[in-house]
């Protein structure tokens, strides 16, 4: 009998496909379905963010930074507020810090709303992707009446804030929290203990611990990994250790611990984990002002700085080198999805096409940050 | 009816065939057009949603509005493509669904061509459909799309199997492959359906659980038929883009579509048949006004768009499964299930 001969196809995955995330292109060996080698392009959604902080005063980088992560753009902000503040080594008011943390700790909340309704939508289940998104809408109204903005805030400002909160704030805030706690069990139920959910992300894609470590990887990639590292607790900056919450790792609950549904498994219990920050901070704001005297031109002193912080994706790092003028020498960045997404290739081969969008989808990238 | 055409145009006259075929013709495009309403409509309070809403009342001519677009827009037929096959998909997979209406009965009176193979033919004639995308998925020149139409050929075809051998089970119970003749034989109460063991005494009770087997099987392999949710990969949006009809456009890509919902009505249809006594009121002659054939045939929608329902209803709420799992839920649990239940309604059968 003759041997059939076969050959290896290449498909290219986006930059326009529906479950890349953005212009994400992927160049896919396949071997009939079975993926042989999956390997990322970049650079599509480049925007030559590091160059530009070079020309930029040091506030007129905050919506730069809001254009990274545009699905948390807070946290993006977050991280380069304290940054900053840490260079010109000023002391931000109390009130200051608790409206940044809820702030932010919300923004984990609708940045892991779109992670896991975007990855129930790649595994083929569209309506818990509507269900919340359409709770995502509250947490977005929230910042609309503090600050005006919907989706790119420059809401934390150097020593401050843009905007105080307004009077109704706290009230429908904790409306929030009593309002969205149930619906996390629900779409738990719809989505997450689903069987068909089960098999399609357990035991696929599996990240170990020690592979994890060595790639640099952060956040709820990480931690689906089983590793127990969480900036807040383990670095706290801003005023994280004030409050009382759990960091929540993989436990191999339906297949092997660092699976596809690990990663998401975690993202869901973080969002209750938020939730007792908020709340937490709700409870202990003081009152007072919202900015710190600063002068007119900020003009941090000759020195550098590195400062990390945890965003909804993992760990964000600010390296800034001030030469005393206006605008920064340089800024780093050290992304969180960048480093998460060159983990890819390992842990893709083998798996056939539709794990390969599971994978992709558990790992939560967006591309503009890895871009820049 | 066939036999009112004929005294009316005379014997073998062309009109007799014409009008036998035209009603499943108008029937399918306009069912197409409500149930992608409905479908709209369903998703959207599923997903919290209005859907639809300007256009008409509640949006109702929306989908004829989208009719209208598509009629419109450019026929784009990618320069690389295989032109005769590109084009002779469509028209390919759309007779597959259309010729299967012939034999469906929609009511006591009217059923496109009675004849004695009825079911066979039904079977025999879908699987047109997966040729047609095999066409389509070859002709586009388009690695997505051929993987969509290998996935589409490969999952029809496999079950298909489990498919013809729980409409054995009816075929056995019935001794009889003409759809119009096993509707009929389940006349009277609704427990004379063949979901409830089909007419017969108590001795029937036996078969009750074995029908529900039977049934399950059968709405199960129908949904991977129609290529729906969660058996929807050879158009997994999420993996593939579109799948086989990727690079289709405008009215070609309608035919598609109207093809996929008519196999959808199709399925849904064969099941009411089959289990739910088709056009059969559930009250039989004890209401004589409910079995009259104009009533017959509403009760045989109102089955089919309930089932059509269910079919919505699970596309809106659950993920979709992997081809290696598709196959494994197919040949590992169906057919194997399948068999022992046609082995054990034969046993029935024989034994009675």
């Amino acid at each position: 009998m003759p041997e059939i001969k076969s050959e290896e196809i290449i498909v290219n995955m986006g930059p326009q496909h529906p479950s890349t995330h953005g212009v994400l292109r992927l160049e896919v060996k396949l071997d009939g379905e079975i993926v042989v080698d999956a390997i990322p392009h970049l650079g599509y959604l480049h925007r030559c963010f590091e160059k530009h902080c070079e020309a930029m005063t040091y506030p007129q980088i905050i919506p730069y930074t809001d254009r990274m992560d545009y699905v948390a753009a807070m946290s993006m902000e977050f991280g380069y507020v304290e940054a900053c503040e840490k260079l010109m080594d000023i002391k931000v008011p109390e009130r200051v810090q608790y409206i940044r943390v809820i702030m932010a700790e919300l923004q984990r909340i609708a940045s892991h709303m779109v992670a896991i309704g975007t990855y129930g939508n790649d595994i083929g289940a569209f309506t818990p992707f509507l269900f919340y998104f359409r709770d995502r809408e509250k947490v977005l109204e929230l910042f609309e009446i503090t600050c005006g903005a919907r989706l790119l805030y420059n809401y934390m400002w150097i020593g401050g804030l843009s905007h105080d909160i307004p009077h109704n704030f706290i009230e429908k805030t904790r409306d929030f929290v009593k309002y969205f706690r149930p619906i996390i069990d629900e779409v738990n139920n719809l989505l997450v203990y689903n069987k068909i959910f089960v098999e399609r992300t357990a035991n696929i894609g599996i990240l170990p611990a020690d592979v994890a470590i060595n790639t640099g990887a952060s956040g709820p990639v990480l931690r689906g990994s089983g590793v127990k590292f969480d900036l807040r607790k383990d670095d706290p900056y801003s005023i994280y250790n004030r409050f009382d919450f759990d960091v929540c790792i993989g436990t191999g609950e339906q297949g092997t611990v660092g699976d596809c549904w690990d990663r998401n498994k975690v993202r869901c219990d973080e969002m209750v984990e938020s939730l007792k920050i908020i709340t937490q901070a709700l409870d202990q704001m003081p009152e007072g002002d919202i900015t710190e005297t600063l002068p007119k031109r900020i003009k941090p002193p000759i020195g550098e700085v590195y400062t990390r912080t945890e965003t909804p994706k993992g760990e964000i790092g600010y390296y800034i080198i001030s030469d005393g003028s206006t605008s920064p020498l340089r800024v780093k960045v050290r992304p969180p999805c960048f480093v998460n997404l060159s983990i890819l290739p390992y842990i893709t081969r083998g798996y056939l096409i539709a794990d390969l969008v599971a994978i992709l989808g558990s790992l939560d990238i967006v591309l503009g940050e890895i871009d820049r | 009816m066939e036999q009112f055409l004929q005294n009316l145009f005379g014997q073998n006259n062309i009109l007799v065939y014409i009008s036998m075929a035209v009603p499943p013709l108008i029937f399918m495009i306009a069912f197409a057009l409500a149930a992608v309403y409905m479908e709209r409509k369903v998703s959207a309070h599923m997903q919290d949603r209005l859907g639809p809403m300007l256009t008409g009342w509640h949006g109702v001519i929306q989908t004829v509005a989208d009719i209208v677009k598509l009629l419109q827009k450019e026929d784009i037929i990618p320069a690389a493509a295989d032109r005769k096959l590109f084009i002779l998909a469509p028209f390919v997979t759309f007779i597959g669904s259309y010729a299967a209406y012939a034999c469906i009965p929609f009511s006591s009176q009217y059923v496109g061509s009675s004849i004695s193979l009825g079911l066979f033919f039904i079977i025999a004639i879908s699987s047109l459909v997966s040729v047609g995308l095999l066409m389509a998925g070859w002709g586009s020149n388009n690695k997505y799309s051929l993987y969509g139409a290998i996935r589409s050929v490969a999952q029809i075809i496999s079950y298909e199997i489990p498919t013809v051998l729980v409409i054995l089970t009816i075929v056995i119970l019935a001794g009889t492959i003409d759809l119009q003749a096993i509707v009929t034989a389940q006349g009277g109460w609704f427990w004379n359906w063949y979901i409830f063991g089909g007419p017969g005494g108590w001795e029937k009770l036996i078969l009750l659980p074995l029908m529900l087997i039977s049934f399950i099987i059968y709405y199960v392999t129908s949904l991977a038929e129609t290529n729906r949710t969660p058996f929807d990969i050879p158009e997994a949006e999420s993996e593939l883009v579109a799948g086989y009809h990727t690079e289709y456009s405008g009215m070609r890509f309608a035919f598609f579509f109207l093809s996929e919902y008519a196999n959808m009505f199709a399925v849904s249809a064969i099941a009411a048949s089959l289990f739910f006594g088709g056009w059969q009121s559930p009250f039989g002659d004890s209401i004589p006004f409910l079995n009259t054939p104009v009533m017959q045939f509403a009760w045989f929608l109102l089955k089919g768009l309930f089932f059509i329902f269910v079919q919505m209803w699970l596309r809106w709420t659950l993920p979709r499964l992997r081809v290696d799992q598709l196959m494994y839920v197919c040949w590992k649990v169906l057919i194997p299930f399948a068999f022992v239940n046609l082995l054990a309604v034969a046993l029935y059968v024989v034994l009675k």
